[in-house]
């Protein structure tokens, strides 16, 4: 059984100009000691979903539909002060975009760590410092670095101690939301090789996401890509990577220059993604799809199977 | 075929004094500086785009800045078709100068006036260097620029202001600005690492389309080796203020020599999930510019070093035609790999 199930999640902004449809009708599973990438460019919806799972909406932001369901509970109908309680950190986690540059300043990074663990669990102030000691060991770092500042720290460093503060209540599930993104290549490498080895070590889920597709390929088992509020392609990583369907998530792949293999010109999407208060009618990208036929401009296309697990929604297939 | 050279620079310099405190300055006897850039030496030739890659902190963009005198650097020469723009004192003659250079920045959030309608940017150059004879003048060249980066009718662009543009159009409107003068020289400083990966080859397609049409050349600057490997004729790798390689780009990524060039190739993830490799070659971080390690900088990260890595620091010289490295791998005191 699949440790989440979100089912056919629908969360829409409020602004004055009408319903912002950030995640608009998207569900994916993600199974225990699985990785899930979602990938998909600014402004997708990719972040918006992750934050309802852990039900951490701004004031503006509503789940209007859908299921999600965690270990059979269904987080939707969950109170605040229960997700609270039971799933935020206990069994969902999150790495939040740029949270290495979020750490306070004047306490050291033991006391940040420790301060989660206080939170939702009932142990003393020592307890919970010694633990942010072995979580920091976990990470690859030393457990004496309980002491040290951020800004004693680089930017890899801080990265590892915002990812051991995301594993201080043992969670099943954690969401890291471009993890590396600030980080050199090199730096990248070692941080996605301390979350590839935890997920092992304390079997742990993953949910990805990214916009650099190549960080999905060499991280996770299977992937959804995003695009404009909705999932338009998801299944296992390998035959997706093998053999694109979806005409975007082509693009998406091309688009980033390997340094293996031959060289190849790489590809570009013409246009800019849509304005989600007035999404375009039909399938999403059909304004900037080099296959649009007449039935894009006016259907929404479904999702189909192409065998092997691979999902797409497109009416090419 | 030999080219000419557009841009030579000799061993250039730029080191920041370290501000201290108060009481720090009084106890401290020598001024620590940080060593951005420290003896580069390099040539870009004509019609040529030349690739500076390396981590943040190596020193890339303050070398691509004092080589069209944004930094002063400390010593050093840079020449320009033959003279040495750094001994160019008078206010005219470095303006001069930027007619012929110019440079396209790293975040077009911050590098376009807000305050500035896309006409008023791009023709700021065209005014301040007064090369256009009239107001007509200016407008048609500004309407050329933008239709030369696709930002068409221009109609619809001239005046209209920068928040009122996606990431992608801003970029292409720092692009036009850079190209309206018809620059010989162009440094571009990771001219779209803030955009979207859907949007990134479009800029970079067009970005190749102006230098093949111009013949400009360019000096390329990257984090991204698989970047610059697309766009580059030739790369040179810096790490710690210092080229460590510097080669035809294919050579280099076919057979990096440097071991700190092979873990930077080593580490980028590739979108090939049947060769999953994160293999991490090297360990910790880039240590600090400030007292950086002596004789060869990459000796406390890397997987070969030798006593002698940790004594004397190797030059940059030629091991195989055409191919540049300051190793002691490769030297004649170290056993060729």
């Amino acid at each position: 059984m699949s440790l989440l199930t979100v089912e056919n999640l629908k969360m829409y902004y409020n602004t004055i100009r009408g319903d912002v449809k950030a995640v608009d009708d998207v569900s994916f599973t993600v199974g225990t000691r699985e990785s899930l990438g979602l990938a998909g460019e600014s402004g997708c919806g990719k972040t918006s979903a992750a934050l309802c799972i852990m039900k951490l909406l701004p004031t503006n932001g509503r789940i209007v539909d859908g299921k999600i369901t965690l270990d059979g509970t269904d987080v939707v109908k969950l109170s605040d002060e229960e997700v609270r309680q039971k799933i935020r950190w206990k069994r969902v986690s999150m790495i939040f975009q740029g949270a290495m540059n979020a750490l306070h300043p004047t306490y050291t990074i033991g006391h940040q760590i420790a301060e989660a663990i206080l939170t939702h669990e009932n142990v003393g102030k020592k307890k919970a410092l010694e633990r942010a000691g072995k979580l920091l060991e976990l990470v690859g770092m030393e457990a004496s670095r309980i002491n040290r500042y951020p800004h004693e720290l680089s930017g890899g460093m801080k990265q590892r101690a915002v990812t051991a503060m995301a594993l201080s209540c043992n969670p099943d599930l954690v969401i890291a939301d471009e993890p590396t993104t600030a980080l050199d290549v090199i730096v990248q490498a070692q941080v996605l090789r301390v979350m590839k080895e935890l997920q092992g070590r304390l079997d742990l889920s993953w949910i990805l996401i990214t916009h650099d597709l190549s960080m999905i390929a060499e991280t996770c088992t299977r992937a959804a890509i995003m695009y404009a509020g909705k999932i338009v392609e998801y299944g296992e990583v390998v035959p997706m990577f093998k053999e694109p369907l979806h005409p975007y998530t082509q693009k998406l792949i091309t688009a980033f220059p390997s340094v293996l293999g031959p060289k190849v010109e790489l590809s570009s999407i013409h246009g800019f993604p849509p304005d989600l208060l007035k999404p375009p009618p039909g399938c999403r990208f059909h304004p900037r799809c080099q296959y649009a036929t007449e039935i894009c401009r006016t259907k929404e296309p479904t999702f189909v199977e192409s065998g092997k697990g691979q999902y797409v929604a497109c009416h090419l297939y | 075929m030999e080219k000419g050279i557009a841009v030579e620079v000799h061993n250039l310099v730029k080191y920041y004094e370290l501000k201290l405190g108060f009481f720090k300055t009084l106890v401290t006897r020598q001024v620590p500086y940080v060593h951005a850039v420290d003896g580069v030496n390099f040539a870009v030739r004509e019609g040529e785009i030349f690739g500076l890659v390396g981590e943040s902190g190596c020193g890339k963009t303050t070398t691509g800045r004092c080589l069209i005198r944004l930094i002063e650097p400390t010593r050093g020469e840079v020449l320009f078709k033959g003279v040495n723009i750094l001994s160019l004192s008078l206010e005219h003659e470095v303006r001069r100068l930027r007619r012929k250079m110019q440079i396209i920045f790293q975040d077009p959030y911050e590098s376009l006036n807000p305050r500035m309608s896309i006409y008023d940017i791009i023709s700021e150059p065209l005014r301040i260097q007064k090369v256009a004879e009239s107001e007509e003048e200016i407008s048609d060249r500004v309407s050329q620029a933008l239709e030369d980066l696709d930002l068409v009718p221009p109609e619809e662009f001239l005046y209209r202001f920068p928040h009122e543009l996606s990431g992608g159009q801003r970029q292409r409107v720092a692009i036009a600005r850079a190209f309206v003068l018809r620059p010989e020289f162009l440094v571009a400083d990771e001219p779209v690492s803030m955009l979207d990966a859907s949007i990134r080859s479009e800029v970079l397609k067009l970005l190749l389309g102006m230098q093949k049409k111009l013949h400009t050349s360019f000096l390329y600057i990257t984090h991204d080796i698989a970047l610059s490997r697309h766009m580059c004729d030739r790369i040179a790798v810096m790490y710690l203020g210092k080229i460590v390689e510097s080669a035809f780009t294919d050579d280099i990524i076919d057979k990096p020599l440097h071991p700190y060039t092979e873990a930077l190739i080593a580490a980028v993830p590739v979108p090939d999930p049947t060769a999953r490799r994160i293999e991490v070659v090297i360990k910790g971080e880039v240590p600090s510019a400030i007292n950086p390690p002596p004789a060869c900088r990459f000796n406390t990260r890397c997987p070969h070093a030798m006593d002698i890595c940790r004594k004397k620091e190797p030059p940059l010289m030629e091991v195989e035609k055409r191919r540049l490295v300051a190793c002691h791998l490769y030297g004649s005191e170290g056993a060729k790999r």
